[in-house]
């Protein structure tokens, strides 16, 4: 689909092996993952839709303020659409420093701004079969 | 693609914008697009008001949604010009 969303699981493997460089030290990997918890009931899956030409602007700003805070960073972002399952990631975000606090920190920022900024929905769908919008 | 691209197909004083509606948005106006033609400097606040008003099931939507204009987040302020594209998005829900 893009760079940022895939349907398909998401390659965390490729993701790493993108920033890795014997010059970065420290790589901070973050997956976000589709949780199943007492107060959200018996969720079996999360289908994601989002607006996808917003989510990749908006992912290439997100990374281009982290390259401007963290210039000796290198991040990578994906977004996986479509039907998850629980337990499969939603989400990765992979940031690589010659030092871990650096790494640390940019890896952090890209995740809170992805949460904050894109334009990304759930729809839970229940083991009975009902569903939901998920807001927030 | 933009909407009516070519100026005299328009009103005078008239703007045109492509909304698009998402998830929780779209399902409950049965609809992913609309052409809305708008007074010039008409806001996002103004066509949301439109939208609430024009559309079955329009005054579901709230006062106030998230909104973005060419891919940006704005705010209700925001003037419109003629051929921007107006998305109003649900409560956002990624990660």
């Amino acid at each position: 689909m893009s760079r940022y969303l895939t349907h398909d699981p998401i390659d965390v493997g490729n993701l790493v092996a993108q920033v890795s460089d014997p010059g970065r030290g420290g790589t901070v990997l973050f997956l976000g993952s589709v949780r199943r918890s007492e107060e959200d009931g018996a969720v079996a899956s999360i289908e994601y839709s989002a607006y996808e030409e917003m989510v990749v602007a908006e992912f290439e700003r997100i990374v281009a303020e982290a390259k401007a805070r963290w210039p000796d960073a290198v991040c990578r972002v994906a977004h996986r659409l479509g039907d998850v399952p629980v337990g499969e990631p939603s989400i990765a975000v992979v940031a690589a420093a010659p030092h871990r606090r650096e790494a640390f920190e940019a890896c952090r920022f890209l995740i809170e701004e992805a949460k904050r900024r894109l334009p990304v929905w759930k729809h839970e769908r229940f083991e009975d079969g009902t569903k939901r919008w998920r807001g927030g | 693609m933009r909407p009516n691209d070519d100026c005299s197909t328009r009103p005078p004083g008239a703007i045109t914008v492509r909304c698009r509606f998402f998830a929780a948005f779209a399902e409950l106006l049965g609809r992913e697009t609309l052409d809305l033609e708008l007074p010039e400097s008409a806001t996002v606040a103004d066509a949301v008001h439109q939208l609430r008003a024009q559309l079955d099931q329009g005054e579901r939507l709230p006062t106030n949604p998230m909104a973005a204009v060419n891919r940006e987040h704005v705010a209700a302020e925001r003037q419109l010009v003629h051929g921007d594209e107006l998305a109003l998005l649900p409560p956002l829900a990624g990660g």
